[in-house]
């Protein structure tokens, strides 16, 4: 090993402590609160809660699918409502929120050695902000008319004209509510950007953090980047609907009668929410991938393989994903020669992402493997995951793509590759966080319950759905009928998914309720229960306090991986222990 | 959707030359003990709002770049009518390089410790730029007067669009520059150096932002006056 010190002991903390927020009351302490740690967890409880409504949602649109009619209040008006409610809600308010919000707003400075966020009043502000864009999008529900049911892509014309639910006030409150949303998110991310850039702990090079920070701090990049498309296109939808401009809008004869729209081009608007939403599957994807790899190396007690190409093929996979926005759109009509050129930078991306997923397989080989339920859930994602990222290599194909296009196949792929895998890593990270979050650890017997159910159930669910995409069942459907190309064994299919998400959705609520109960009876778990190397695990207390590390800020000696190393007294050496003195 | 691919190409320009500062290729498995960032010190000592700014305006010129892309979109399909830009839109050019320039005076008043120098330019900067404002408002008059209404076409849709979201950036900075304007005329004479730091910092921070409301504005006055559009056919042409 090389020894860069040079001998030199350095003195602790060179600098003066930085000004810290220091609150003075309850209200300041636990609800504005300005500690990024609070903020994380008031993140996270919003987005979960938020993410419960979204999974009762995805249970009526199965009692739909599997048992139409049985639910009589689901009319085909509600069914699209519920559709685009879940699916906003999952990718936005619960994904993107709980990652960086909840995720990053925990992990950046604990893991960095940094006492706070940088701009630790911006950083509340941007919680609540989101909170508001929450209330705004759920307020949907009870305004005449309902929620908007115009799918979650809201693609313009029919989002917008009269036949669509939620024409009145629901289309206006989901596009005001994306707008503070991004609002506030641009407020937190600003935070987390330039708390990794400046904020790290003395010896805390970027080629020393964690790929967790790695994870977060790309996404965040991409997401600042990306989210003023959407900005843009809600801001003119928004005007099209209530000034009645022509953005998107071209002439439209509707019911025979002309309305005022005229020369808006829909197309623009494809382009401008793909342009958010590619890279928003990235965004979702690459903190879940700095996570599962910090899960595997820990619970494996082995470095991480390939450190350098991880890194890499995050910064490549950033990258590459602001170019292939249009493979959405091969059915949209656009030139051919612009779907050739999509379908390669598509193609080109499963490079990296290959990468990654052998050299989590490769941490595992003769890793020695604790299958704890962090692990288990990490080796979830590492399934769910390359699975739907193979069938994202059929549709990423023009020709594959425009049959399968309309089909149960797509919902099957980004469901696997965008749904459950990120879930996965969300649930892991729980339990593998909870700890130093509460000072106890979850209840095992049912957190390895929740991990089978929920794995061995979503597969139930998501995995049929391929072959029901095969078949041509065409997805975005409220109801069949009488289809002829659509065999009877279909609708027993699909009964069997119904009842798989009635189970999995169920396993959910142990899941919460384990973390209620834990909280209270939870085995207490110590500073460091996983005896894990990042800097979060070596806090002086458990929960950390304000300011994180008491007096003196650690100092980082070693990268984030020293498990097992030959020679050491214990299997891991934390980030912040000092060289063993040379032996002459 | 070229323009936003440029935009992205320098976007991913800078990040890729601040990458290669950061050792990428070191091991660093192999490396104990204290190594600082090479090429910066630790602590870091660029300032962390100037650093907040950079990344914001990232963010911003991802909007405006996504507009004028949505903008040249549109103007590229064959029912494109033009609407005729308002002459004050000259004036209110001149305006706000007006105050551009009397933020980065104030800046160097600021270096030269010369405080009184740094009041009269921060009123000058406020002075111009509430007038390009109020220039920006009797355009639309103009406009409406002329009856060239929002919902009528694409072409007055965009303009208004353009021009609000640019004039809703003017309005944020007008609140950080009456800070710091205050701040200028709470008698920094008197104050301890890490305050006159702070001051002088604010200034620095107001002059960026408004170098780039100006650059994005002459992009977007360009874009209105449709110089833009025989480079974009230009561009076009040499491309297919």
């Amino acid at each position: 090993m090389v020894d860069v010190t040079h001998g030199v002991a350095v003195p602790v903390a060179e600098v003066g402590d930085v000004e810290l927020y220091h609150p003075r009351s309850w209200v300041t302490k636990y609800v504005f609160s300005q500690d990024a740690k609070v903020i994380a967890i008031q993140y996270s409880l919003t987005a979960l809660s938020i993410g419960l409504v979204a999974l009762v949602l995805s249970w009526l649109m199965r009692m739909q699918l599997g048992f139409p009619g049985l639910l009589s209040f689901i009319n085909a008006d509600r069914y699209y409502q519920f559709v685009t409610m879940h699916g906003m809600i999952m990718v936005i308010y619960l994904l993107t929120a709980l990652f960086l919000g909840g995720f990053g707003n925990y992990l950046i400075p604990l893991m960095l050695g940094a006492r706070d966020m940088v701009f630790p009043y911006v950083n509340m502000l941007s919680y609540w902000i989101y909170l508001l864009a929450v209330l705004v999008l759920v307020a949907g529900f009870f305004v005449p008319g309902g929620p908007t049911g115009a799918g979650w892509t809201l693609y313009p014309p029919q989002a917008i004209l009269a036949n669509t639910p939620g024409q009145q006030w629901g289309i206006i409150l989901m596009l005001v509510s994306l707008m503070l949303f991004i609002i506030g998110f641009t407020m937190g991310g600003l935070n987390y950007v330039v708390t990794v850039l400046q904020g790290r702990a003395r010896g805390m090079t970027m080629m020393r953090m964690p790929l967790t920070v790695w994870g977060i701090f790309t996404a965040t990049v991409m997401a600042l980047l990306a989210f003023p498309a959407l900005f843009v296109g809600s801001v003119m939808m928004l005007l099209d609907r209530v000034l009645g401009t022509s953005f998107f809008m071209p002439s439209i004869v509707l019911m025979g009668e002309q309305l005022k729209y005229g020369g808006g081009s829909p197309i623009l608007f494809q382009h401008l929410f793909w342009f958010f939403g590619h890279p928003e599957v990235y965004i979702v994807a690459l903190p879940a991938f700095g996570i599962v790899s910090d899960l595997i190396s820990t619970h494996a007690r082995k470095n991480i393989f390939g450190y350098r190409m991880m890194v890499w093929a995050i910064v490549a996979i950033g990258a590459l994903s602001f170019v292939v926005w249009a493979h959405h759109m091969y059915v949209s009509g656009m030139n051919p020669g612009f779907g050739f050129f999509f379908a390669t930078t598509t193609l080109i991306i499963a490079i990296p992402t290959a990468i990654k997923v052998y050299n989590w397989v490769l941490t595992l080989w003769r890793g020695d493997i604790h299958f704890t339920v962090p692990m288990l859930f990490a080796l979830g994602f590492i399934v769910t995951f390359v699975n739907g990222g193979l069938t994202g290599l059929f549709l990423g194909n023009v020709v594959v793509d425009v049959p399968l296009s309309r089909t149960m196949f797509v919902v099957a792929h980004f469901h696997m590759v965008m749904g459950i895998a990120p879930i996965m890593v969300i649930f892991g990270a729980i339990y593998h966080w909870y700890p130093k979050l509460t000072g106890r650890m979850l209840d095992d017997t049912l957190g390895k319950l929740h991990f089978w159910v929920t794995f061995v159930g979503a597969y139930a669910i998501f995995f049929p759905m391929h072959y029901l995409g095969l078949l041509g069942v065409p997805r975005r459907y409220y109801e069949m009928g009488e289809t002829a190309f659509v065999p009877p064994s279909a609708h027993t299919l699909n009964e069997f998914i119904t009842i798989a998400a009635l189970i999995v959705g169920a396993a959910q609520l142990a899941f919460v309720f384990n973390l209620f109960w834990s909280l209270r009876h939870g085995r207490p778990s110590g500073g460091n229960p996983w005896r894990a190397t990042t800097l979060e695990w070596q806090t002086p207390e458990t929960p950390p306090t304000h300011g994180n590390w008491g007096k003196e800020l650690p100092v980082v000696y070693r990268w984030a991986y020293d498990y097992s190393v030959p020679g050491a007294a214990e299997d891991f050496l934390p980030q912040n222990q000092p060289p063993m003195p040379r032996t002459p | 959707m070229g323009i936003i691919v440029i935009f992205m190409v320098l976007i991913a320009a800078v990040a890729f030359w601040w990458l290669s500062r950061q050792r990428l290729t070191a091991k660093p498995w192999l490396e104990v003990g204290i190594i600082g960032d090479v090429g910066g010190r630790w602590p870091p000592t660029l300032p962390k709002a100037k650093i907040g700014l950079g990344v914001f305006l990232a963010v911003a010129g991802s909007l405006f770049a996504l507009l004028v892309s949505a903008y040249s979109m549109r103007m590229a399909m064959v029912d494109w009518r033009t609407l005729p830009v308002p002459a004050v839109l000259w004036l209110n050019t001149i305006l706000l390089i007006l105050a551009s320039v009397a933020l980065q005076t104030a800046v160097a008043a600021g270096r030269r410790d010369d405080f009184g120098g740094v009041r009269s330019s921060l009123l000058v900067a406020y002075a111009s730029s509430l007038a390009f404002l109020f220039g920006q408002v009797l355009a639309w008059g103009e406009l409406v007067a002329a009856g060239y209404f929002a919902a009528d076409n694409p072409a007055n849709a965009f303009f208004y669009l353009i021009t609000a979201i640019h004039g809703a950036h003017v309005l944020g900075g007008l609140v950080a520059l009456i800070r710091t304007t205050a701040r200028a005329f709470d008698g920094p004479e008197t104050s301890p150096p890490r305050t006159i730091g702070e001051l002088r910092l604010g200034v620095e921070l107001c002059a960026i932002y408004w170098h780039f409301l100006l650059l994005v504005w002459l992009v977007l006055f360009s874009f209105l006056m449709h110089w833009a559009n025989d480079l974009v056919s230009f561009c076009r042409a040499a491309l297919t």
